[in-house]
């Protein structure tokens, strides 16, 4: 059986700022849970509270039943924790890096080498190798082994993908949709907004507030105003222009585009009319359609919707 | 746009460390003014290179102008010509604001009136006048990107090195920080950037793609996106840098 986690108002500062604003969230047994947002949204010190490294100023944790302040010892043993920071030791290689942990937990690498088998077997090629000599992929790859090796019901991974590239990113998802096949519980952050999609649920963070909880496709689903894509020929004042023709419009650049996010009610009007002012203004090759919005999208409405109120 | 004159040139640039080459044969060019996005998977010779083309190291062989200075022989010149900025080093947590400006001014040579004049200029720009006096660990990190951003342009460089200056922010400061990057380069700065995030390899000009120690690809990313018939510039990271 893998496990849930139960989270009522939660609320945790540091002098005066404020990491995590009364947090209440159920996560479901063998869930791929994201939590998505920027640095400094509270991310971390949600997982270091319910890793039991830090104690809650209120409210209540649990996961499995267990109480994150008084059963720390039991959940330290179901738990898998990969921190945000490389942690490992550089001066020991890869192998003596998981006898380390799995010594810790009573266990060894052999007894639970089939679960960690598919991400280990890549860089098993150089368990000799001082883990100081590895590159980056290999450090993330060791890193989620020893998370691993106690066998643990339930996996707290923070920022794994942080600084990694988009190749190596997918990759690194693969594996976790396979891990959860194993019946674990997992819970990842994640300032890259397009990695929500890969998860069953994500709450969108900022400023110690969730801006929503729900499966990534019911957040795209509730998006509340109109989205268009605008590209032209001179795509350098399009922002600043764009913004001064509708100033309730949140106008952002986005790849190759510039998205307008509007309360407009016709949407036929609403393009008509860009249309005539962007060329008025003598932009040339004028293209203005209507987008689904991604979660990036749906997480600046929610910023701008948070500020406002 | 062909008549912009090359503020750097990278002839058959090759890097060696022992008998692993970093940098294999690197010939590109990048003209005043534009934003030029360096991409690659971790490991493909990006960071090796960049210190090269910022004289913190030699090439084993090729030729590097960079501002007008071969990299071998001024590297020290070069030094001055360029600004600086990665997400891992910005500035001093236990230096105000000011300080900052001022310790980096000092540091490229700039007098007191300019130093003073620059600060101003920038903590206007930037909205944050209320911000010069404060300690620099006391800012959000939006804002500490922004400010470094600044410092490394204070000096009205030829050309600044963005070592993935946006990682880790939220996602309306990130883009406010490009709308920074499109002022300098509408100014005549050279920007050369990395970042993992895809969307912003749109924003440049032209990108190039690094893969175990080549440049694998080197087109403005309309051009990219064509060659490879994908929509999106991670559909094209994808199918090159695997």
């Amino acid at each position: 059986m893998s496990i849930n986690i139960n989270i009522q108002n939660l609320s945790k500062s540091f002098g005066e700022t404020i990491a995590l604003k009364e947090i209440s969230l159920d996560i479901k047994p063998n869930e791929l849970f994201g939590f998505i947002g920027p640095d400094g949204s509270g991310k971390t010190t949600l997982f270091r509270i319910l890793t039991s490294l830090l104690l809650p100023d209120s409210g209540t944790a649990t996961v499995d039943g267990l109480d994150a302040v008084t059963d720390y010892k039991k959940i330290r043993k179901l738990t898998g924790y990969m921190p945000g920071r490389f942690s490992l030791y550089s001066d020991l290689s890869v192998e003596e890096n998981l006898n380390f942990y799995a010594s810790i937990f009573n266990t060894s690498l052999e007894e639970n080498y089939d679960l960690i088998k598919d991400i280990y077997s890549r860089i098993e090629p150089f368990k000799k190798r001082r883990v100081s000599a590895l590159s980056g992929g290999m450090k993330q790859k060791l890193a989620l082994s020893c998370a691993l090796i106690h066998k643990p019901k339930l996996l707290i991974l923070d920022e794994p993908t942080t600084g990694v590239d988009a190749v190596s990113r997918k990759e690194f998802w693969e594996l976790l949709k396979n891990m959860q096949e194993k019946n674990i519980t997992i819970l990842v952050s994640t300032p890259y907004m397009d990695e929500a999609s890969l998860c069953d649920r994500i709450a969108l963070m900022q400023n110690g507030n969730m801006l929503a909880v729900n499966r990534p496709q019911q957040i795209i689903d509730q998006y509340e105003r109109q989205l268009f894509e605008v590209k032209t020929e001179n795509m350098h004042p399009l922002v600043s222009d764009l913004e001064k023709y509708n100033r309730e419009a949140l106008v952002y650049r986005f790849g190759e585009y510039v998205h307008v996010s509007t309360y407009n009610g016709d949407e036929r009007e609403y393009v008509f009319a860009l249309q005539g002012y962007l060329t008025g203004k003598g932009y040339d090759q004028v293209i203005i359609q209507k987008k689904i919005p991604v979660i990036e999208d749906c997480f600046l409405a929610l910023m701008d919707k948070s500020q406002t109120l | 746009m062909s008549q912009r004159k090359n503020i750097i040139e990278v002839t058959n640039l090759v890097k060696k460390f022992g008998s692993f080459t970093a940098n294999d044969k690197l010939n590109f060019t990048v003209p005043e003014g534009e934003i030029f996005g360096f991409l690659g998977a971790n490991g493909a010779g990006k960071t090796t290179a960049i210190k090269i083309l910022s004289g913190l190291s030699k090439p084993t062989s090729g030729k590097v102008i960079v501002a007008g200075y071969d990299v071998s022989k001024y590297p020290n010149k070069v030094k001055r010509n360029i600004g600086y900025m990665s997400q891992q080093f910005s500035l001093y947590n236990d230096l105000t604001v000011r300080e900052n400006f001022r310790f980096y001014g000092g540091i490229y040579g700039l007098s007191n009136k300019a130093i003073k004049d620059k600060t101003n200029y920038y903590l206007n720009k930037l909205e944050m006048q209320e911000y010069g006096n404060k300690l620099l660990r006391s800012i959000p990190l939006g804002w500490k990107q922004k400010l470094a951003f600044s410092v490394a342009n204070m000096h009205e460089p030829a050309v600044v090195f963005l070592d993935e200056p946006t990682g880790g922010v939220d996602p309306i400061t990130r883009r406010q920080f490009w709308e920074l990057i499109y002022e300098s380069a509408d100014l005549g700065t050279t920007v050369f950037v990395t970042t993992h995030y895809m969307d912003e390899a749109e924003y440049c000009e032209r990108v190039s793609i690094m893969s175990e120690g080549k440049i694998v690809a080197i087109d403005s990313p309309a051009e990219l996106k064509s060659k490879y018939g994908v929509d999106t510039m991670d559909d094209v990271f994808v199918s090159i840098a695997r």
